[in-house]
């Protein structure tokens, strides 16, 4: 389902206040996880927090708040080729520099 | 208007092309724009964060250290104000799908008032650590070693260009209450109003990556 041309935006399919107020909750309680994992002077729970929270709070930002969820597929296809392109990108440096 | 000056899209997502009273609009074509834009905001970031995960692994230690000097407090502070704007933007484009403009325009004053006091954070921040010597270029900073150097120049360089798109986030936030004060965002036609969101929610997500990275570092 998707929602943002004139016709549908007549539709009563708008998501609603509750569900994005839930999704800031997470992010901010999130953000109490990262703050405490980070604090608690052990290297490896900082590395966690870094590699799994963060990404799970900017996907949550990008599916909800951004609307990628509620797209259709051609954009999903794109999202996720352009977030690719930059992993590889990310990759392809960090493997450089790491076996020169 | 004649068949030839309206195209058929052929787009891949499967909207349409519509007409009202004359005035032409392309939804999807608007907003696979705005999309295609945050893509190189992701790509001009990406770089800079190639460059700190570069940096970093050269200066592990030097890193830990600078990092331990930023005010944690002020960038959990930030963190919060930005992630509430972020709410505030989405809800203001719920709001006038609903038709409910005086909530769409509160909605939008709370996302632009709380863009400013992330600035203002910003100011007191940078304020702090320029009073204490810490810029680019800096005698006390240039006699501390080469990481520690490094780190200050990323912090500035990518939280300053994080600063700019919240000042432009602001700016462009104030033209879309004048336009949607005069009507010309509705619950019919809001695309400029959801592709500043999109804009608004891609700044947010720099800074979810630039908390962990500079303020909790150490």
């Amino acid at each position: 389902m998707s929602s943002t041309t004139a016709h549908e935006a007549d539709s009563p399919h708008v998501v609603g206040y509750a569900t994005f107020i839930k999704v800031w909750l997470a992010l901010v309680v999130l953000t109490g996880a990262l703050v405490g994992l980070s604090s608690a002077h052990n290297p490896n729970l900082a590395l966690l927090g870094l590699l799994i929270i963060t990404p799970t709070k900017a996907s949550l930002v990008l599916f909800y708040f951004m609307h990628l969820k509620y797209e259709k597929a051609g954009l999903k296809y794109m999202v996720t080729t352009a977030l690719a392109v930059l992993v590889i990108f990310i990759f392809l440096t960090f493997s450089d520099y790491l076996f020169r | 208007m004649s068949e030839s000056a309206e195209p058929h899209t052929g787009d891949p997502i499967g909207e349409h092309v519509t007409e009202h009273a004359g005035e032409h609009r392309d939804y999807v074509g608007a907003k696979l724009g705005m999309w295609i834009f945050v893509f190189t905001e992701l790509i001009l970031f990406g770089g800079l964060f190639v460059a700190y995960g570069m940096y970093r692994s050269m200066h592990p230690h030097e890193f830990h250290h600078a990092s331990g000097e930023l005010n944690v407090t002020l960038g959990v502070i930030n963190t919060l104000i930005l992630l509430t704007s972020s709410l505030t933007m989405v809800l203001s484009i719920v709001a006038i799908r609903l038709q409910r403009k005086g909530q769409s325009i509160a909605f939008l004053a709370a996302t632009m008032v709380l863009g400013c006091a992330f600035l203002v954070n910003k100011f007191f921040e940078w304020s702090a650590k320029i009073h204490h010597g810490l810029y680019p270029g800096s005698e006390h900073l240039m006699a501390r070693p080469p990481g520690e150097r490094l780190f200050f120049g990323l912090y500035y360089g990518m939280t300053g260009l994080h600063g700019l798109h919240v000042t432009v986030g602001v700016v462009v936030m104030s033209i879309m209450m004048a336009l949607l004060v005069r009507d010309k965002i509705r619950h019919d036609d809001f695309i400029k109003l959801e592709n500043t969101g999109l804009y608004w929610h891609l700044v947010d997500i720099i800074w979810i990556f630039l908390l962990p990275l500079f303020y909790l570092a150490a």
